[in-house]
């Protein structure tokens, strides 16, 4: 099934959280990237029936998903809010939405959804007494209960111990894999790279970048990297190193030389082989400008260009 | 009507320490009527002012307050309704299932008691005690509607729903005749006289009045909460 946005934004009084955003979610796993407050919640409840688009349309293979309590049928969600009903098992809270969703035989439905997540064990305690970890996976548990076609998952991983982590990653790559279309939200680019095939990033309220995860890693090591380098003569490191083309603009200052990488993989390549030729002794290279933030600005201005 | 919407609503009010309030309430109520009768003082004036300004004027609203927003506002404010709302069930199945859940806690914690005061003190004198019972359940019926309905509609439901309570319905009722038209605790009142054969219990509402206005706010209130529901906004934490 495939989940459509068509040039949908959403703004709170004078805030656009969400800007013009135009993509389609099909079978596999989609991964949505993008830093906090870049309106990755926003998107995913307005795919999930919880948030009307203010323009634009939301659709599940061509059906209105706003004010249509049907297309539960075929979504399964996970909300980032820990919420849950404390005073309820795990197994009372999941048969309860197997019940809910009229299944023909909920417990059945229920044991068959615990087992996936893991959740056998702790089933009949109550929820208020789980980790953040264990509330995640009965939520997932509760989600994946009626088997949905497309599954929406907002932050899954977080919270989660890496066992658990793991874990998660590799149930939502299996049900990707049987053809099911997911769509989970992150800020951790490990994380979709390795879960997602398919990436789409969403930046203050964006559509940034999309496409296959390779395609998106190129793009963001592909950028010019900021380097601060501290040696033991910072003068002639930085000569030499503008003898060679891949670094761009080399400044030396009081806290060490701030070199810019145009070319990445020659400058790391490049960088101590010049520096052993002439002699001198690396103390420190770090990156300038690592954190999503800058990557993400840097993608954004890349796809306005 | 849903049950397991039911039994969950259920279980997530009574689980909350609000539900003390819920007990404490008729529990002062069947003392005070206990009191009345030990000292003697059973007659049908005492009774009808301690079912007037107590079980009509203060218990049944406070009561109507906890159980109407309690089934509703703080699965919103916390975001656990949407494991019912992300389920294909209809919203407005979900508003009624919880109202018909707040109704019945008022039955139960607000008519009962009412009525076993009323009986306690007067038996079954001039039908004092079956006419407040009954004006019990219609006033709870009607208090659990609008306070659902402001359960759903606001985020501040609980000070909304005292405002109602004690400055429209007890203060401006109090001086302004007209105003209490526009009072649950007054037609509760309405159908208590209705019932009672007692001199000293006259309503001001007609049931000409009462009745229609039950009748309209109760369902009014109700289809309202589930359409509101069908368009309830949930957004993130960003």
């Amino acid at each position: 099934m495939n989940i459509e946005l068509a040039q949908v934004s959403r703004w709170y009084g004078n805030v656009v959280a969400v800007n013009d955003v135009t993509m389609t979610i099909g079978p596999g796993v989609t991964g949505l990237l993008g830093p906090n407050g870049a309106g990755k919640s926003t998107l995913l409840h307005m795919m999930a029936g919880f948030l009307a688009p203010s323009t634009g349309t939301a659709t599940l293979d061509g059906t209105p998903i706003w004010r249509n309590h049907q297309i539960y049928r075929s979504i399964g969600l996970v909300p980032e809010r820990e919420a849950v009903y404390g005073f309820l098992t795990g197994w009372q809270f999941v048969l309860s939405g197997a019940k809910l969703h009229g299944l023909p035989s909920p417990e059945d439905a229920a044991a068959k959804a615990l087992a996936m997540v893991e959740m056998e064990s702790a089933k009949d305690r109550r929820i208020e007494t789980y980790s953040k970890g264990m509330r995640q996976r009965v939520k997932v548990a509760a989600a994946l209960v009626h088997d949905p076609r497309v599954l929406l998952l907002d932050e899954p991983f977080n919270g989660m111990d890496p066992r658990q982590r793991l874990h998660l990653m590799d149930l939502v790559r299996e049900l990707g894999a049987s053809g099911r279309t997911i769509l989970f939200s992150s800020h951790i680019l490990e994380e979709v790279e390795r879960v997602a095939q398919h990436i789409e990033v969403l930046v203050a309220g964006r559509h940034a970048a999309s496409g296959d995860f390779r395609e998106i890693r190129r793009r963001m090591t592909d950028r010019p990297h900021l380097f601060r380098v501290r040696s033991s003569d910072d003068r002639r490191l930085a000569a030499a190193l503008i003898a060679d083309g891949s670094s761009g603009a080399v400044s030396l200052g009081p806290a060490g030389l701030e070199v810019q990488a145009v070319d990445f993989r020659r400058f790391t390549w490049l960088l101590p082989r010049v520096a052993r030729d002439a002699g001198i002794t690396l103390t420190e290279v770090s990156p300038a400008d690592e954190d999503l933030e800058s990557v993400f600005s840097y993608l954004i201005s890349g796809s306005t260009r | 009507m849903n049950s397991v919407v039911a039994g969950i609503t259920f279980r997530a009010v009574l689980g909350r320490r609000r539900v003390l309030l819920l007990l404490l309430l008729p529990l002062l109520l069947l003392g005070l009527a206990a009191l009345l009768r030990a000292l003697g003082s059973t007659d049908e004036k005492a009774a009808i002012t301690l079912m007037q300004v107590y079980a009509i004027g203060t218990m049944l609203p406070l009561l109507g307050l906890i159980a109407g927003t309690g089934t509703i506002a703080p699965e919103i404010d916390d975001g656990t309704i949407i494991h019912l709302l992300s389920k294909p069930i209809s919203r407005p199945v979900i508003a009624t299932t919880k109202f018909a859940v707040a109704a019945g806690l008022l039955v139960l914690f607000a008519a009962v008691p009412t009525f076993l005061a009323g009986y306690l003190l007067l038996r079954g004198e001039a039908g004092i005690a079956y006419g407040f019972a009954v004006g019990s359940v219609v006033g709870g019926v009607a208090y659990a509607a609008v306070f659902l309905l402001l359960g759903v509609v606001t985020r501040h439901a609980v000070t909304v729903g005292i405002i109602y309570a004690v400055v429209w319905e007890n203060l401006v009722g109090g001086y302004v005749p007209g105003a209490r038209n526009f009072s649950i605790q007054q037609w509760a009142q309405t159908f208590a006289a209705e019932i009672s054969t007692s001199g000293f219990l006259n309503a001001s509402v007609s049931m000409g009045f009462a009745v229609p206005a039950v009748l309209i706010v109760t369902v009014g209130s109700v289809v309202w909460a589930g359409q509101r529901l069908r368009v309830l906004s949930l957004t993130g934490d960003e």
